[in-house]
């Protein structure tokens, strides 16, 4: 079980995308877990062979404890269990097995019997993920035939049932039986509201924050953006936000030091630049994903990343390298907020850049006085790592960069 | 199409992009950023939505006859019909 934050204890898996005898490749999405920011998508860091899943949908784990086995490549078969569904004890026999991951399990009142010394006690030989897919559809397990080792029952032979006899009658899925819905948030506003609570206050207790505020002239931009919308279908319409962040994430090139993590008592500066988005949630909380590699990505790109982010995370379908690997957030009102934001460092990021709610404001240009629609960004940053000058000079180059919009 | 069709559908889309609002509890009059919190994200991909949906261009600068359902049930009659 992943920590998918430094306030996460536990995590529930709601299912599993691979299943034993699978090769994954880093980066793989292979499981679905439960947390206070919702449902994860879980990505593997290590390519290799899933040899056997030994948590059960449905199952809360402590972070840390084993959820799967995996054969590394190149990596001895002699003593490998054989690909199937295994019993606990023998699977967690890997040297970074956690301690004790039978214990803490807390399991749902009618979890389908665990499997013990290796026999299938009750049912065809199944995968968990298939067993769980089996139970949302309402179809009897024994009437799929097996494609796995040993006639076992994958994911892939429950869907290949489920094709071929789409009309099949199905049992009424009970409470019990039912997984967790799918692509809803699932979102426990007391739990969101604990783990915003334990990261902000690690951000107060341990970083030395300091403040800028700098009001910026976004006429420039906005013409620009007007123009540049009133040619185009909506889905290629780009919104002010997307500026916005294209403008830091550039910006950031000039004070490279404000994007990165401080952990322990090691500031490590980032060469890539995942910049987390502030999205609020309706029934109240929120949440920060990070736009993974957005030095890569250009305006239309970084409208791109943003869509697919915040329909993401509406939906509950984030993954754990998008709410873990953040190096640098950015928080927009947008257009119905206040003047001005001073955020809150989400650590172990060290700089956070507010952008408040662009209104028209008088301001004097060449001496004379104009009506321009104006932005204020706000910087927090941790003193530890940078100071006011260097922070002022990150502002004062978005703001250049933000009057060139056709640059960006 | 009817005012109620249109009320319809532009609810379908409204909740297709926030699926988190309850479209019973969904006032005519209620304001989609103020009242029901769709932020401008939420708002453009309902605009992307509903210019699907109808085939109207639905320019940035007709955004404020969408500012509620009310309005934009009267907006999307109009736009259809002329």
């Amino acid at each position: 079980m992943p920590s998918l934050g430094a306030d996460m204890e536990e995590g529930t898996l709601i299912e599993w995308l691979i299943a034993p005898g699978a090769t994954v490749a880093r980066g793989d999405i292979v499981a679905v877990v439960e947390t206070q920011k919702g449902a994860i998508e879980i990505e593997i860091f290590e390519p290799g062979e899933v040899v056997s899943l030994i948590a059960q949908p449905g199952q809360t784990l402590p972070v840390g404890a084993p959820l799967a086995t995996l054969r590394k490549p190149g990596e001895g078969v002699e003593d490998a269990p054989e690909p199937e569904p295994e019993p606990v004890a023998e699977a967690v026999a890997t040297p970074e097995a956690a301690p004790e991951p039978a214990a803490p399990v807390k399991r749902p009142m009618q979890e389908p019997a665990p499997v013990t010394g290796g026999a299938a006690a009750s049912g065809p030989l199944a995968s968990p993920a298939a067993k769980a897919r089996a139970a949302e559809a309402g179809i009897d397990l024994a009437r799929v035939s097996g494609s796995g080792p040993g006639g076992a029952v994958l994911l892939a032979d429950v869907e290949a049932s489920l094709a071929a006899a789409p009309k099949q009658a199905r049992q009424p899925d009970t409470p019990a039986t039912r997984p967790a819905p799918k692509g809803k948030p699932g979102l426990d506003m007391a739990e969101m509201r604990r783990a915003i609570a334990a990261a902000m206050s690690r951000a107060k207790r341990e970083i030395p924050h300091y403040y800028l505020s700098h009001r910026i002239d976004l006429q420039a931009a906005q013409d620009w953006l007007s123009a540049r919308n009133a040619e185009r279908p909506p889905d290629e319409r780009l919104l002010m936000g997307a500026l916005l962040i294209r403008a830091t994430v550039r910006a950031l090139a000039k004070v490279p030091e404000l994007n990165g993590r401080h952990e322990g008592a090691d500031y490590t500066p980032s060469d890539t630049i995942n910049c987390g988005m502030a999205v609020a949630m309706r029934g109240g909380g929120l949440i920060a994903p990070a736009i993974m590699d957005a030095q890569d990505k250009g305006l239309d790109a970084i409208m791109e990343a943003m869509r697919d982010l915040v329909a993401r995370t509406r939906a509950g379908r984030l993954r754990n390298s998008e709410v873990t690997q953040g190096t640098l957030t950015v928080s927009s009102l947008g257009e119905s907020g206040v003047d001005a934001l001073f955020g809150v460092i989400y650590p172990p990021q060290v700089a956070l850049v507010g952008f408040g709610s662009p209104r028209t404001e008088p301001v004097v240009q060449r001496g004379n006085l104009a009506a321009r629609l104006c932005v204020t960004a706000t910087l927090a940053a941790d003193h530890r790592v940078s100071d006011g000058r260097r922070g002022a000079t990150f502002l004062a180059e978005i703001d250049r960069l933000l009057q060139e919009p056709e640059t960006l | 199409m009817t005012p109620d069709a249109i009320r319809t559908a532009f609810l379908e889309d409204l909740t297709s992009v926030a699926p988190d609002i309850d479209p019973d509890t969904v006032g005519d009059d209620d304001h989609l950023q103020d009242d029901l919190g769709l932020d401008s994200m939420d708002f453009l991909n309902l605009v992307s939505a509903l210019h699907k949906r109808f085939g109207l261009p639905i320019p940035e600068a007709d955004y404020p006859e969408l500012a509620t359902t009310a309005r934009a049930v009267r907006y999307l009659g109009k736009a259809m019909a002329g």
